[in-house]
């Protein structure tokens, strides 16, 4: 059953409601096999369900679910060649380590599961423990028996929500590279849920973001993050300096000149959205430099803050409207700017995004400042 | 006991530590006293009772009569199979109507969860007599659950394996099985709800998730989480309705006595004390034996 039924996952106007409120708007997404794909948002915003919806374990509302060929929405949990590493973990407590592992071979009355199992828990370095009961071992092995559990029956797609969690900053860093691993070395397609930008973007071939139970984008970490499409990606994922502009007629094949706050800035028109007329212009604080770099975008301001971090310094410049846009400058021996001095803010044309201005500039900032 | 405690921590021991030591003795005591002087006191009574010769005029000597004991097994032992036997029965019906219960109110009762148990409860506040005696009048002839029983040929049923010897459900093994059920379901009920309450439902979804099926989630992930329910309550169902002498009496006839009923009688109306002790002393054995070979097979010991 598992050699045939293999593809790409396919979700097709998938949705979910709950009495009063739908939790996931018609979500249409292909999600190639093989892949290590990310599903980010904040909390609440449906990230769960929907990998529920995938595993079975909630009825969607409407929608199709395709592995491959086949449509899987109709069918139940057990008999979807579909995995969850728990977010919770949910190991087996009245069963030993090995145990919890051979639990879904046995179930499909596989005749090699001790062996398959063992040979599992030697790839997330869990061997010794094997015949252990789950409730001995720590946080960090208890979520590697968890992956062992669903990664042993090698499903057709492979569902981790959030699974690091729950661990420190640095055994967190070491999963992450673990699962990147695991990942490549058995080829199966991964969907691993998180509201951590920083996890999604070290370990995704894509991502897709979610805010309110939509996506808002969809692309690998590079494009999300270089170009955004709207301004809650462009806050959720890294720090964004947004100015209000007009784009002015005219333009050349690849430039356009906006007007912000009297100043005429360029942006390349592929980082422009068809159609519109007021935008915000985006600049990531790291491709903004002190000082003129030659270019036709810059803005004069007065340094209000400094904050020196070893690597890099941010700094916080206040601009004659008001608004004070944030610059990191790497620590490459270029002259550092002291409080209250007046200085020039300059970026390339390329590095500029523009997004429709009708949105909320804060959209997302909010929420990415707990988890880091 | 205290003091023996005292010793045990050696000398190395800075003396706070030895101080606070004496307290969960401190706190043991009350139970203490209270067991010496409820159940062993009575206990060494009954011993040395069963073992005395004479009767209640002329009083009692002890003569370590053991022969007693081997009288009242020969005379008695179809008493104690029965009485095992229907409190076996009632054990497994209670567990077959508790379990589905116990997990509907653990598990999906919602916001209803307390007041299902507290109906679970209700019956308690009336006396057990009065419970037993209710019944009296749900399986009596002319009330229509014999008359559907009899319609439905369930009579013709339960007499073709010799539950019940007529076409009346009253005064019958029949009847005194569905008593003891009766009346001890709450045991069983609440120990099951204790545990199934305890069960993760985020299991039985991985469960489904791992290829099981719901049957295989019950038999792999269910049960063996709840058997330390199932343990206590087939324990809390089982002893009691073993030495049961009321649903005997008024829900059964002479041919299905049960030894709580023997004991009984012995002591408050043939006034055979040593007899009447002797029989108590048996059951108990037996009770404590089967609950231990019970519980090894149950392997809990691990679970609990
Ligand atoms: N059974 C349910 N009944 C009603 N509403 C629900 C139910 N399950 C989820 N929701 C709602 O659906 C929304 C999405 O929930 P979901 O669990 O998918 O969020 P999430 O993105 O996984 O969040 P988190 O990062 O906090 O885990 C939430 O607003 C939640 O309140
Ligand atoms: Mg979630």
């Amino acid at each position: 059953m598992s050699e045939q039924s293999k593809g790409d996952l396919s979700l097709v106007a998938l949705t979910k409601s709950f009495a009063t409120f739908t939790a996931v708007h018609p979500l249409d997404l292909t999600i190639p096999q093989g892949s290590f794909f990310a599903l980010l948002g904040p909390s609440g915003c449906g990230k769960t369900t929907t990998l529920r919806m995938i595993a079975g374990l909630e009825e969607p509302t409407g929608g199709r679910i395709r592995i491959g060929e086949t449509d899987i929405t109709d069918t139940k949990a057990y008999q979807r060649n579909v995995n969850t590493v728990f977010q919770s973990y949910a190991l087996f407590p009245h069963m030993t380590v090995v145990d919890n592992v051979m639990f879904g071979l046995r179930r499909r009355g596989d005749k090699d599961a001790k062996a398959k199992a063992n040979e599992v828990l030697e790839l997330v370095q869990l061997g010794q423990v094997a015949n252990k009961k789950p409730t001995q071992l720590s946080g960090g092995m208890q979520q590697r028996v968890a992956l062992a559990r669903a990664l042993v029956n090698r499903p057709d797609v492979l569902l981790l929500d959030e699974p690091l969690g729950a661990l420190d900053l640095k055994l967190r860093r070491q999963m992450q590279i673990e699962l990147k691993r695991i990942q490549q070395e058995v080829g199966l397609t991964f969907i691993h849920v998180t509201h951590d930008q920083e996890e999604a973007m070290t370990m995704a071939d894509s991502i897709a973001v979610m805010n309110a139970g939509r996506m808002e984008q969809l692309g690998d970490p590079a494009t999300l993050y270089e170009q955004p499409r709207s301004t809650f990606v462009a806050n959720f994922l890294g720090q964004s300096n947004l100015l209000r502009a007009r784009v002015n007629p005219g333009g050349t094949d690849d430039m356009v000149t906006v007007r912000a706050h009297d100043v005429d800035l360029e942006v390349s028109r592929e980082h422009l959205p068809d159609g519109v007329g007021d935008v915000w212009l985006g600049v990531r604080p790291e491709k903004l430099r002190l000082g003129e770099s030659g270019g036709p975008n810059h803005l004069r301001g007065i340094v209000r803050d400094v904050s020196f971090s070893g690597v890099a310094t941010q700094y916080s410049v206040e601009m004659p409207w008001g608004q004070e846009l944030i610059v990191i400058q790497q620590n490459d021996g270029s002259n550092r700017a002291t409080l209250g001095e007046a200085v020039t803010v300059s970026w390339a044309a390329q590095h500029g995004f523009a997004l429709d201005a009708s949105q909320d500039a804060e959209a997302g900032a909010e929420l990415v400042d707990d988890h880091g | 006991m205290a003091e023996t405690a005292v010793l045990s921590t050696g000398s190395a021991a800075p003396p706070s530590r030895r101080r606070r030591n004496w307290v969960p003795y401190a706190l043991l005591l009350p139970g203490i006293l209270w067991l010496i002087v409820f159940f062993v006191l009575p206990m060494v009574t009954l011993a040395s009772q069963s073992l005395q010769e004479g009767n209640v005029d002329d009083g009692y000597v002890f003569t370590a009569n053991f022969s007693i004991y081997v009288d009242a097994l020969k005379q008695y032992w179809p008493q104690f199979v029965r009485s095992f036997v229907y409190a076996g029965i009632a054990t497994g019906l209670a567990l077959l109507l508790a379990y589905p219960l116990a997990y509907f109110i653990a598990q999906k009762a919602g916001r209803h969860k307390n007041l299902v148990l507290v109906l679970v409860i209700a019956p308690f506040f009336t006396s057990f007599l009065i419970r037993t005696l209710a019944w009296r009048t749900i399986l009596s002839d002319d009330w229509f659950i014999t008359t559907w029983a009899q319609n439905l040929h369930i009579t013709d049923f339960l007499q073709a394996v010799g539950l019940t010897d007529n076409d009346s459900l009253l005064n019958s093994q029949f009847a005194v099985i569905m008593g003891l059920t009766y009346n001890f379901l709450p045991f069983m009920i609440l120990p099951l709800y204790t545990s199934l309450e305890r069960l993760d439902p985020r299991l039985i979804e991985a469960a489904g998730d791992l290829y099981a099926s719901p049957w295989q989630t019950f038999r792999k992930v269910t049960w063996p989480l709840s058997l330390p329910g199932v343990v206590a309550g087939t324990l809390l169902t089982f002893i009691p309705a073993a030495g049961d002498f009321i649903n005997a009496r008024l829900l059964g006839n002479t041919q299905t006595t049960m030894i709580g009923s023997v004991i009984d009688a012995q002591f408050l109306r043939v006034l055979d004390y040593p007899l009447a002790a002797a029989l108590s002393f048996i059951l108990l054995i037996l009770i404590v034996a089967m609950v231990s070979v019970y519980v090894r097979r149950a392997g809990t010991e691990e679970l609990l």
